[in-house]
């Protein structure tokens, strides 16, 4: 209980941060908006779906994922940015749980993606996105999609703990999360891959995430590649056995990481 | 407090603590001086639970880091090298997060922010961002930080380290009025004039070892007495420099430039009686007369063969600590 306190204490701080700087919302609500216009109004004119609606019912979910994606990124800068400023070694020095600290965090990311999943539900609305599910399995899908974030900024609190810089931590995480998000089915069909590609943009995680959100958005999977595939025929299932296994990993190793930093 | 202490680092290759012990009676202050990378660092972090010992044993206020840390973390304030404080917020935002996270209730933390932004002059920047308080200001707000639950043993790492002279002579000044109150300090500093102010104590650290430990008058003791300075009229520097080395009993030496003669004395102030009384005989009216006790830079230049402060303090000292 004490540590759950301390995490919200943590948490609490993220968000008072936020009141600081609103900057920091507003433009991190902005850039996912972009890429939403963008790729509705570039790519949407050539891509021929066959889907009712057009390519931005395909599209939102993939941006869905895809922003959820750059969480990871964003939890390391912000983690690595404590730990070179010291105040890692501040928290460690109170007598608070070991996990609090970085617990609030991803807590705190969460909650950050929350508000930019609604503003960029809401662009996409106004551009045309109408998911035909109805409202229980669309609030499955974002549910889906904050888990996913979620465990991603495990992750991120790993990555931000064992990095030298926050600056480094940025740019390698976003050329891990770039790919991770474009070789998969968020933007384009697989089917126009390499083979060898297609293979791996299939069992992607990004790949089974989308997947899973377009199925609960009410769409068929159109840019599922070989038919077949346990992923892509089990979307869904295939999502949360990638999630338990990341967080499986990642918040054990990030707890004991975080219990033996050193500032760098 | 701290026994036997090893920590190496880079598997072995850096010795940072090489069988270092140290003790810091209740209620004094133990000041750790040594030069950058002699592991001044490495010892707070181990005695504040952030880092573990590769062997040896270390308690705080009794009670072992090793085995119980978290109550340590209960007894200790630790305020580093670089203030840790979160700079979007503000410097009452500051404090009561962390008031918060020593477990005192909101109001409480509230009430206790508002208290030690007073009491280290902080009240009229408390609703601004740290981002644009001063280096002396959020040295002070740090350490506000560390005081949160008053703790038994304080610790600070090169609180001044950085500072310019005001904001060091600000920091100087909140650590007395601590000292006075009670706490048990330990400080580290490769100033030596920090050291010799602040501390009842001093231990000399260099390559993770203590090479001297004692008062600040001990240290300088071993090191050698004092020295009689006599500055005179260049008409009479000969005959000065007969009675001083009859007083001293040693040869006196001459900086010609600034016209001083000194020796080495071991009566104290009866030498200075007596070379002056013998320079009023002979008619010598001395410009300055001095009686010099050997610096901290003296006692650590004799104790280790090399200045203090030789290596630079760059900003991004802080992995040539490790």
């Amino acid at each position: 209980m004490r540590a759950f306190t301390d995490a919200l204490i943590i948490t609490k701080r993220q968000l008072l941060q936020l009141a600081r700087v609103p900057e920091v919302l507003i433009f991190s609500t902005i850039q996912p908006v972009m890429f939403v216009l963008l790729f509705r109004y570039v790519f949407g004119g050539s891509i021929a779906t066959g889907q009712p609606g057009g390519y931005v019912q395909l599209l939102m979910p993939g941006i869905f994922v895809q922003t959820t994606a750059f969480t990871l990124a964003a939890t390391a800068s912000g983690l690595a940015e404590d730990m070179t400023k010291g105040l890692i070694d501040r928290f460690r020095s109170l007598p608070i749980s070991r996990s609090a600290l970085v617990f609030g965090r991803t807590l705190g990311d969460g909650l950050l993606n929350v508000v930019v999943l609604a503003v960029m539900g809401l662009a996409g609305y106004i551009v045309g996105w109408r998911p035909s599910s109805g409202i229980f399995k669309i609030g499955l899908a974002f549910i889906f999609l904050l888990a996913f974030g979620y465990a991603l900024s495990w992750v991120g609190i790993f990555a931000g703990l064992a990095a030298r810089d926050a600056r480094v931590v940025q740019n390698v995480s976003f050329l891990i999360t770039f790919p991770l998000t474009f070789l998969s089915n968020a933007f384009a069909p697989t089917t126009g891959m390499p083979r060898a590609l297609q293979y791996v943009a299939e069992w992607n995680p990004v790949s089974t995430m989308v997947a899973a959100c377009r199925e609960l958005f009410g769409l068929k999977n159109q840019f599922g590649a070989t038919a077949g595939s346990f992923p892509s025929e089990h979307p869904l299932t295939m999502s949360l056995i990638y999630m338990v296994i990341i967080v499986s990993i990642f918040v054990p190793l990030s707890v004991r990481k975080y219990t033996t930093a050193a500032k760098k | 407090m701290a026994e036997h202490l090893v920590k190496t680092y880079r598997k072995g290759e850096v010795r940072a603590l090489d069988d270092l012990s140290l003790d810091v009676a209740e209620g004094t202050v133990l000041s750790v001086l040594g030069p950058n990378g002699a592991g001044k660092t490495t010892v707070v972090r181990i005695l504040t639970t952030l880092l573990a010992p590769d062997s040896g044993s270390a308690s705080v206020g009794g009670i072992d880091v090793v085995k119980h840390p978290d109550k340590v973390r209960e007894i200790i304030g630790l305020s580093g090298q670089y203030a840790a404080v979160d700079e979007t917020l503000t410097g009452w935002d500051n404090l009561v997060m962390f008031g918060r996270l020593y477990h005192l209730g909101k109001k409480a933390a509230v009430v206790r922010a508002d208290e030690l932004l007073e009491r280290f002059s902080l009240t009229d920047s408390a609703r601004r961002p740290i981002k644009t308080y001063s280096g002396g200001m959020r040295r002070r707000l740090d350490l506000a930080a560390s005081l949160i639950v008053q703790p038994k043993v304080l610790f600070l790492d090169e609180p001044t380290t950085g500072l310019d002279p005001r904001g060091r002579q600000e920091m100087w000044g909140v650590i007395e009025e601590l000292v006075k109150g009670g706490v048990t300090l330990l400080l580290t500093t490769q100033y030596l004039d920090e050291a010799d102010q602040l501390a009842d104590e001093i231990a000399v650290i260099d390559h993770g070892k203590v090479i001297a430990r004692g008062t600040s008058d001990a240290l300088k003791r071993q090191v050698g007495g004092e020295r009689l300075e006599v500055v005179v009229d260049q008409d009479h520097i000969t005959a000065t420099m007969e009675i001083v080395a009859k007083v001293s009993g040693q040869q006196a030496s001459l900086d010609a430039g600034l016209r001083q003669i000194s020796a080495p004395v071991t009566t104290g102030a009866g030498a200075l009686i007596e070379v002056l009384r013998n320079l009023d005989s002979a008619g010598i009216h001395p410009l300055d007369v001095a009686l010099k006790r050997p610096s901290l830079d003296d006692v650590f230049m004799a104790l280790t063969g090399h200045v203090a402060e030789e290596e630079v303090v760059a900003p991004a000292g802080k992995r040539g600590k490790k």
